[in-house]
C-alpha cells in the first residue's frame, strides 16, 4: 500500500493503493462513482476518463500511473453553474441515453472525439465509437446525438 | 399536438440528468458501514462429483472473514421456479433442486461451489484461490439431442432422464394438422438454430445484502427488474423470510433485457451472509462471471412445415423444437418456450390448423430463460423464415404472400388459443414498403453490383404478445404468479403528487412517461408528478418490469389509482362548492361547476384533504392516497413489418446492414421519442443476435464465448441509422390507455429480416440453391455457404 494524490476535475484526490489497484477503482473508492466498470478485457468503454486530456479506460491503467496525473471525470463535465455541456445537453435533446450505464463512458469519449475532430461524419463517430459498447440505444441517438453536438444539422436523420 | 409533458408529447427525460452527470444511484455505488465483499469459487468443469472441499489454507489468508460452502446452505431452500408446464400426457415437468451453493455436484461451468466472504474485493478473490476442491469430473451432457439418448449421461441424478418436459400444443389439433398436410398441395419444411444469446446489460449484476440486529430486518440491495417478486421468491423459498422483515430495493440499473428478472444465487447468499454475520456483504459480478452465471437466452433447435394449398393460402404448420433449459430451471425458463412459444406460432396470418411440440432439455450449460422477447422471437424467426422459403420455392413475391395470408378481421381467434383484440397488418405493411422504399430496390441493387457487392433486400412481419394476462388464465397454464400491476398514487397538501409503481424502469423512461400520464389526466404540470420505484417499502406489490409490460399493465394501475384520486377530489370539490358532485368538472387542473363560473384550484382541494376544515367528514375520510390493482383481461398484440437491405462482400463473406426499416403498431402512445428509442435498442440486439452473437460451448462444455474477446456485441460501426414509425395505430381494446406495449418489437422482428436479406442476396448473385443459413451470419459462414 502506498498514499498516492491524482488531480480530479481540478481538485486533489488522495488515497491508499495497492500496485495492482486499476485507475477506475481508486476513482469509483473515492467516491466518484460516475465511472463504471461494465467489463474485465477493456472492451466496453464504461470506465473512459481523460487523463491529461487524452480518453483512456481506466480499468486499463493502474491508479499508480496516475499519480500527479490531471483527470476528468464525468462528475466535473457540467458547465460551471451546473448545467449540462453542450455534449451533455446533446444527449440528453435526442435521447442518446437509456439505463444511463454506458454514458459516461460515451460522454467522455465523445468529448476526446470532438477535441481531435470538431465535425466528424457518421462514419468517424460510429468508427471512434468501436470501444464504447451500449446495450440499449441501438447507437442510433448517440452518434445522432454527437453530430448535433458538434453543430451539425440532424434534423434529416429518421427522429421518433 | 400535444402538450408539453402530456400524453403523445416527446417530453425530455428527467432521468438523464443524474446518469449524465455520474450522479446516479446503481447498485455498486452503494457502500454501507462496515460491509464486506464475497467472491465466489466457481466450477471449472462442466459435470462432476465434488470429493472434497478443503478450505483450511484460505481460511488463514489476509482479511478472510468466513468461508461458506454447501453445507452450510443444508437448511436452505433452493432457489425456485416461477412456472410448472404439464406435459402433451398430462404430467407435470421434472423440476430438479437448485441450490444456492453446490450440494454434491456442480453441473456447469460457473456452478458455484463456495463463497469467501472478506474484508475486501481483493481477499477475497485471492482467498479463493486458495480453496483446494476435489472434483471427479463427469462427462458432460452439451448437445440436446443427445442428452435425450436412453444411455446419455443425467444433468440431475434423481430425475429420469434429461427431459423437463415434452410439451404438445393444441395436443387436440395433432390429428387434424397431420390430415392437413396430408392434403396439401405444397408443403415448405426448414430447420434452424435459433442462437444462444448473453443478454449482456451493461451493468454487471451485484447484490449487497444487510441486516439490522435491533429490527431483525433484512435488506438486499439488487439489480433487479423486478425487487418485489425477488422478495416473494428469496423469501418465502429460499431463506424463509417474511416480507415484513425483507426490503428488496432495486435502484437505478443498467439494463436488464430479461436477465434481471430471475432470482439468482448470489442475492440469497448476500441476503443470508450477512445476518449469519450481522454486517452488510457486497458481491459485484466481474463481466466473466456474468457470461457463466446470468441466464443464457434463446436456444432452441427447430423443424418447421407450412403447408398451402393450390392458391399459396396457408393451410396448416407444424413444428418441433428442442430448447435447451440448462442445468437447472432459472424462474420463468419453462414457460419461454411453451406460453410464450407457442401461442404466437399464428403470427399475422390466417393458418387454421397449427400444433406446437417443445422438448425442453437440461444440459450441463448455464440456465437459459427469458432474454428481450422470450419465446417470440424464436416463433417469429422460424415462421417468417419458412413463409420466405415458400415464397421462394413457388416463385411468388414473398410480400404478396404474406399480405395474402394476412389476418383481416379482428379479434381474431387463432388456432393457438389467443385472440388478436386489435391490428392493421396491411396498414403496417404499406407504411413499410413506404418509408424502406421497397420499389427503389432495383435501382440500389444495380448500384451494389457496380460496386462488386451482392445486395439483398429481407421483409417480414411480426406479431407479440404483451402484458401477459389475466392472472387466473396464467394461473391455469402454470404461473406460480399473478400477472397484474399495483400502483400508488400520494397526493401531496400542496398539490404535487408521489405515484408508487410496481414497474421497474431500468433504461425505459418511467419517471418521465409515467408522470405524462397522470399530468395529463387532471391537467397539470408533469413536474408536478413523481415516480418512485424499486423499493419494496415503497409501492404495495409489483410484478415488475418484462415482456413489454410496464405501461400496458403499470401503466393502467396508475390510471386507476389516478382515477380513484380524481373521484374523491370531484367530491371534496363538490362539498366546498356547496355543487352536486356530477356537476364538478376536472380540467387544466381546475374544478369547475357545470353551468356556473365556480371553480377551484387543484391545489385547494388537495389542501382541503390535509387541512379538512370544510370538508365532508360525515362522507369522506381526509387525506387524498389511493392505490389499484390492475389485472388485464388479455395479452395486448403489438405487430408490424421490418425490411433490412444488406451487402455481402463476395470475396470475405461480410455481410454490412444499409438499411433497416420498421413500421410498427404499438397503439397509443404516450412519449414517441422514448418508443423509438426502445424500437432502436431492439433492432441492434436484434441485429446483433442475426450477424455477431453466439454463445458457444465446446463438447465438454467450456464456455468459449466468456467475454468481450469471443462474444461479439454489435457495435456503433455494425449498425445503421434506423428508420423506424409508429404511425399506424390500432388502439388496444382493453386497457385504459389502449397502448401495447413496445419494448421487445425491435428485437423481436430484426432476425429474420436480416437473413432473408443475406439468402435473397445470395440467391440474386446465383447461389440457387442457398435456402438458409443459420445466424450469427458471420462472414466465415455466410463465404463457406457461398462456396457451396
Ligand atoms: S470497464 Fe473499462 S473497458 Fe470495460
Ligand atoms: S444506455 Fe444502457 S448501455 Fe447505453
Amino acid at each position: 500500500m502506498s498514499d498516492i494524490t491524482i488531480n480530479v476535475n481540478g481538485k486533489p484526490v488522495s488515497g491508499p493503493v495497492e500496485g495492482r489497484t486499476l485507475l477506475v477503482d481508486f476513482l469509483r473508492g473515492a467516491g466518484l462513482t460516475g465511472t463504471h466498470v461494465g467489463c474485465d478485457t477493456s472492451q466496453c468503454g464504461a470506465c473512459v476518463v481523460h487523463v491529461d486530456g487524452k480518453a483512456v479506460k481506466a480499468c486499463s491503467i493502474f491508479a499508480v500511473e496516475a499519480e500527479g496525473a490531471e483527470v476528468a471525470t464525468i462528475e466535473g463535465q457540467a458547465n460551471p453553474d451546473g448545467s449540462l455541456n453542450v455534449i451533455q445537453q446533446a444527449f440528453q435533446d435526442h435521447h442518446g441515453l437509456q439505463c444511463g450505464f454506458c454514458t459516461p463512458g460515451m460522454v467522455m469519449s465523445a468529448a476526446a472525439l470532438l477535441k481531435e475532430n470538431p465535425r466528424p461524419s457518421e462514419h468517424e463517430i460510429r468508427e471512434y465509437l468501436e470501444g464504447n459498447i451500449c446495450r440499449c440505444t441501438g447507437y442510433h441517438n448517440i452518434v445522432k446525438a454527437i453530430m448535433a453536438a458538434s453543430g451539425q444539422d440532424v434534423s434529416a436523420i429518421a427522429a421518433e | 399536438m400535444p402538450k408539453d409533458g402530456g400524453i403523445g408529447a416527446s417530453t425530455k427525460r428527467r432521468e438523464d440528468i443524474r446518469f449524465l452527470t455520474g450522479t446516479g444511484q446503481y447498485t455498486d455505488d452503494i457502500n454501507l458501514r462496515g460491509q464486506a465483499h464475497v467472491a465466489f469459487l466457481r466450477s471449472d468443469v462442466a459435470h462432476g462429483r465434488i470429493k472434497g472441499i478443503d478450505t483450511k489454507a484460505a481460511e488463514g489468508m489476509p482479511g478472510v472473514v468466513r468461508i461458506f460452502t454447501g453445507a452450510d446452505f443444508e437448511g436452505v431452500g433452493g432457489l425456485p421456479c416461477g412456472w410448472q408446464v404439464t406435459d402433451r400426457h398430462g404430467e407435470v415437468m421434472q423440476e430438479p433442486g437448485h441450490p444456492v451453493l453446490a450440494q454434491g455436484k456442480v453441473r456447469h461451468v460457473g456452478d458455484p461451489i463456495a463463497a469467501v466472504v472478506a474484508e475486501t474485493p481483493e481477499q477475497a478473490r485471492d482467498a479463493v484461490e486458495a480453496i483446494a476442491v476435489d472434483i471427479e469430473e463427469l462427462p458432460a451432457v452439451i448437445d440436446m439431442k443427445a442428452a435425450l439418448a436412453d444411455d446419455a449421461p443425467k444433468v440431475h441424478d434423481d430425475l429420469k432422464s434429461n427431459l423437463c418436459y415434452d410439451w404438445g400444443f393444441v395436443e387436440e389439433n395433432k390429428a387434424a394438422v397431420e390430415e392437413a398436410f396430408g392434403k396439401a398441395a405444397h408443403v415448405t419444411s426448414l430447420e434452424l438454430v435459433n442462437n444462444r444469446l448473453v443478454a449482456n446489460p451493461m451493468e454487471p449484476r451485484v447484490a449487497v445484502g444487510d441486516f439490522a440486529a435491533h429490527s431483525g430486518e433484512s435488506t438486499l440491495y439488487t439489480t433487479s427488474q423486478n425487487p418485489h417478486v425477488i422478495r416473494l421468491l428469496m423469501g418465502a423459498f429460499v431463506l424463509g423470510i417474511p416480507e415484513h422483515k425483507l426490503r428488496v430495493v432495486a435502484p437505478d440499473v443498467g439494463g436488464g433485457f430479461g436477465s434481471k428478472i430471475f432470482h439468482y444465487a448470489e442475492e440469497a447468499f448476500c441476503t443470508f451472509a450477512a445476518k449469519q454475520l450481522k454486517r452488510p456483504v457486497k458481491w459485484t459480478s466481474s463481466r466473466a462471471e456474468a457470461f457463466m452465471s446470468d441466464a443464457h437466452g434463446r436456444d432452441h433447435v427447430t423443424k418447421i412445415e407450412l403447408a398451402l394449398d393450390a392458391d399459396n393460402n396457408f393451410t396448416a404448420l407444424r413444428t418441433e423444437t428442442y430448447a435447451n433449459m440448462g442445468a437447472y430451471l432459472s424462474t420463468f425458463a419453462p414457460s419461454v418456450p411453451t406460453w410464450l412459444h407457442g401461442t404466437l406460432m399464428a403470427g399475422n396470418y390466417r393458418t387454421p390448423l397449427i400444433y406446437v411440440n417443445v422438448k425442453a432439455v437440461f444440459t450441463n450449460t448455464v440456465p437459459v430463460d427469458a432474454y428481450r422477447g422470450a419465446g417470440r422471437p424464436e416463433a417469429t424467426y422460424q415462421l417468417e423464415r419458412v413463409i420466405d422459403k415458400a415464397a421462394r420455392e413457388l416463385g411468388v413475391d414473398p410480400i404478396a404472400l404474406r399480405r395474402q395470408n394476412f389476418v383481416t378481421e379482428f379479434p381474431y381467434a387463432t388456432p393457438v388459443a389467443v385472440e388478436y383484440d386489435t391490428g392493421d397488418y396491411v396498414a403496417t405493411m404499406d407504411k413499410l414498403e413506404e418509408i424502406a422504399d421497397i420499389s427503389g430496390f432495383e435501382k440500389r441493387l444495380a448500384e451494389s453490383k457496380a460496386r462488386g457487392k451482392l445486395r439483398g433486400l429481407g421483409v417480414n412481419c411480426y406479431i407479440e404478445a404483451c402484458g401477459i394476462a389475466p392472472s387466473n388464465l396464467v394461473g391455469q397454464l402454470g404461473a406460480r404468479a399473478g400477472l397484474y400491476e399495483s400502483a400508488t398514487v400520494r397526493v401531496n397538501a400542496t398539490g404535487g403528487l408521489v405515484v408508487m409503481t410496481g414497474s421497474h424502469s431500468h433504461g425505459q423512461g418511467h419517471e418521465t412517461s409515467f408522470p405524462q400520464v397522470v399530468a395529463d389526466m387532471i391537467g397539470i404540470d408533469a413536474s408536478m408528478v413523481e415516480i418512485e420505484h424499486g423499493d419494496t417499502d415503497k409501492a404495495p406489490m409489483g410484478m415488475g418490469t418484462y415482456g413489454s409490460r410496464s405501461l400496458a399493465v403499470g401503466g393502467s394501475a396508475i390510471v386507476r389509482a389516478t382515477e380513484k384520486i380524481i373521484a374523491k377530489a370531484k367530491r371534496i370539490a363538490a362539498h366546498i362548492m356547496e355543487a352536486s358532485e356530477d356537476d364538478i368538472e376536472l380540467k387544466n387542473g381546475q374544478f369547475t361547476v357545470a353551468g356556473t363560473d365556480k371553480s377551484l384550484a387543484w391545489g385547494d382541494v388537495t389542501l382541503a384533504a390535509y387541512v379538512p376544515h370544510n370538508y365532508p367528514l360525515d362522507e369522506l375520510e381526509p387525506g387524498l392516497e389511493e392505490t389499484a390493482f390492475y389485472d388485464p383481461s388479455n395479452f395486448t398484440y403489438p405487430a408490424g413489418a421490418y425490411a433490412c437491405e444488406v451487402e455481402v462482400d463476395p470475396e470475405t463473406g461480410k455481410v454490412t446492414i444499409e438499411s433497416f426499416a420498421a413500421a410498427d403498431d404499438f397503439g397509443n402512445i404516450v412519449n414517441p421519442m422514448i418508443v423509438s428509442g426502445q424500437v432502436h435498442g431492439g433492432l441492434a440486439q436484434g441485429i446483433g443476435q442475426a450477424l455477431l452473437e453466439g454463445c458457444v460451448y465446446d463438447e465438454n462444455g467450456q464456455l468459449l464465448t466468456g467475454s468481450y474477446m469471443d462474444y461479439a456485441m454489435p457495435r456503433a460501426e455494425d449498425v445503421p441509422f434506423y428508420k423506424v414509425d409508429h404511425s399506424c395505430q390500432t388502439p388496444c381494446t382493453h386497457n385504459p390507455l389502449g397502448v401495447k406495449g413496445c419494448g421487445e418489437a425491435g428485437a423481436i422482428g430484426s432476425p429474420p429480416a436480416v437473413v432473408n436479406a443475406v439468402v435473397d442476396a445470395l440467391q440474386r448473385a446465383g447461389h440457387t440453391n442457398v435456402m438458409h443459413i443459420d445466424m450469427p451470419l458471420s462472414p466465415s459462414r455466410v463465404w463457406k455457404t457461398m462456396q457451396g
